[in-house]
């Protein structure tokens, strides 16, 4: 039994020690309270009264029939593709600039990684400000009628500022992912591949980009989760508006559990967005593990 | 020959500014934004109505936006609300995840085996799907709501399962058990020995775990926004959320406030830029 003691006395001591404090916690607000929440969804909760009545599956059938649901998960799903793609597309080209020993690249990375270091809420404000009073101001002056009015006024320009913002935060932290895997490819293969003859693009076709698939992985793993449950940048930037347009699926929820008391119609809906990134988490991770072998 | 070579390295060095030149405009607009709440936060409100990229001003520079916003967003305060349930929740989940890796990887029995796999499982769990109960148990049901110490003690709880699992890949591929023996052969008892021989050498991974959590504590609007409802209690995030709703017109004192709430976290970072880079794509990695 390693060297956690031989004599089970002994091994619970160390267990209680060592395991059960940090598993205690992460069991108290974790795990209960997600098997609480399927309990919550068999109940009328409004957050207030001490009594619950059980509803039985009424919550689910509600959820079934609550069009404000399905057209904010489908917003949703629009905006992880289109933010995905976009993400790491540039993220990509950004690691790829800075790992040719561009003059002062360390200095770019930097620099590009900073928004990442700042709080969702903070990012949204100014942003915020840049779309709905500088580029407006930008637009007054230039006569370019693109900016005339405030991009956070237009429900489809209002969609595409969370895009643009999402995609200036996070390219930063998913390129400095690309550059560690640019980093660790050999420049072995590169040389003999140059060596033979290989032009930039069959370089980039035929070797990078099946060496670079385990990068490709962690970073679809890593926007696809944060892109599902975006909620601060949403909040500060657009709150949802104009005329609830905006309102990606962790905002819907939030407002029908603490906003609308329905507490149990919240949970069942929070459920319902559990499994679908599970589902595409699960799907994701063995395409990827398929395709690493394959390479 | 020779010219021909000589004209690869023209076509190069074209290739090399032409990139340069791409990153460089790219770099401009990305940090575009920073530069115009920075320029502003001096500025009188009249004169970022007339002109947000104006280095001309009518009304000359001021520092009266940072005064007021210092005040009425009462940032000492939320501040140390900040500091104080950041530091505490990180040196808590270290401890208590370092510990926890180590008797997962040392003792494979059952209790291990099980909670592993729940910490690992849970790591797919969207916060959205959680919150909602956890109001419900903490505050309608145990009432402890609005005390600093239940969100340290919630912070704690979420962070555990991503950090058990990279202390845990670090502890069975870097950590020799024959050290560990023979300091259980000089006396020591099971605690010391972690404390003295073992915690030591995660040194590297506890240094990414700090980096991980200090920024996701630090920065986290949601939790704590349903766990402090009072004033007084607001972290830095909380704080600016209510000071910009309250204040949503005067754009110079806004700025002053976004420009003081970033300031502490990006003097950190101007100080320890390779360790927070190097700590973020280590935990991408490993998780």
């Amino acid at each position: 039994m390693g060297t956690m003691g031989r004599k089970t006395g002994e091994r619970i001591k160390n267990l209680c020690i060592f395991a059960l404090p940090g598993c205690l916690v992460f069991g108290a607000v974790v795990i209960v309270p997600f098997l609480y929440g399927f309990y919550l969804t068999l109940t009328d909760w409004d957050g207030v009264r001490k009594v619950k009545n059980i509803v039985g599956f009424a919550n689910y059938t509600a959820v079934f029939q609550d069009a404000g649901f399905w057209s904010s998960l489908g917003l949703t799903l629009k905006y992880v593709v289109i933010s995905v793609v976009l993400v790491n597309a540039v993220a990509f080209l950004l690691a790829y600039a800075l790992t040719n020993g561009l003059k002062g690249q360390n200095f770019f990375r930097t620099g590009f990684f900073t928004p990442n270091l700042i709080g969702g809420v903070v990012l949204g404000f100014i942003w915020q400000f840049v779309f709905s009073r500088v580029l407006v101001n930008f637009g007054e002056s230039t006569g370019w009628g693109i900016f005339s009015s405030s991009w956070l006024a237009d429900p489809n320009k209002a969609f595409w500022s969370l895009v643009i913002v999402t995609v200036w935060q996070l390219s930063g932290y998913m390129m400095l992912i690309y550059i560690a895997g640019f980093t660790g490819l050999s420049t072995d293969v590169l040389e003999a591949a140059s060596i033979d003859g290989a032009t930039g693009f069959q370089r980039m076709k035929s070797i990078i980009l099946p060496l670079m698939v385990p990068s490709f992985v962690i970073c679809l793993f890593f926007t696809l989760s944060r892109a599902f449950m975006v909620y601060d940048i949403n909040l500060t930037l657009t709150g949802g508006e104009p005329y609830g347009t905006t309102k990606l699926v962790a905002m819907f929820v939030y407002e029908k559990a603490f906003t609308a008391r329905n507490y149990g119609v919240g949970q069942a809906e929070a459920l319902v967005l559990f499994i679908v990134v599970a589902c595409i988490s699960g799907l994701q991770i063995y395409l990827g593990k398929k395709k690493e072998v394959e390479a | 020959m020779a010219r021909g070579s000589k004209v690869g390295g023209t076509k190069k060095r074209v290739l090399d500014a032409t990139g340069f030149l791409a990153v460089t405009v790219l770099f401009v607009l990305y940090m575009i934004p920073f530069i115009l709440v920075l320029l502003n936060s001096f500025k009188h409100k009249r004169d970022i109505i007339t002109n947000p990229f104006s280095l001309v001003t009518k009304k000359g520079y001021t520092l009266e936006n940072y005064a007021k916003a210092f005040d009425k967003m009462d940032f000492l305060k939320a501040f140390g609300n900040s500091f104080l349930i950041t530091g505490l929740s990180t040196l808590l989940v270290v401890v208590l995840a370092s510990m926890a890796a180590y008797y997962f990887t040392r003792a494979k029995d059952g209790f291990s085996k099980v909670f592993f796999a729940l910490m690992s499982a849970s790591m797919i769990i969207p916060f959205q799907a959680i919150m909602i109960p956890l109001v419900s148990i903490y505050g309608a049901q145990l009432q402890v709501l609005n005390h600093r110490a239940t969100l340290i003690f919630m912070h704690t709880g979420f962070a555990m399962s991503m950090s058990v699992f990279i202390y845990q890949g670090f502890i069975k591929s870097g950590i020799p058990i024959s050290l560990e023996e023979a300091a259980y052969l000089d006396g020591c008892t099971k605690l010391q020995t972690f404390f003295q021989v073992v915690f030591p050498l995660l040194k590297p991974t506890t240094a990414t775990l700090v980096i991980l959590n200090v920024l996701a504590f630090w920065n986290d609007y949601l939790l704590p926004s349903l766990v402090l409802g009072k004033k007084n209690l607001y972290t830095l995030p909380l704080s600016t959320y209510l000071f910009y709703g309250t204040y949503s017109a005067d754009y110079g004192v806004i700025m002053a406030a976004l420009v003081l709430t970033v300031a502490p976290i990006l003097i950190l970072y101007l100080f320890l830029q390779k360790q927070i880079i190097d700590g973020v794509v280590a935990g991408a990695v490993k998780s």
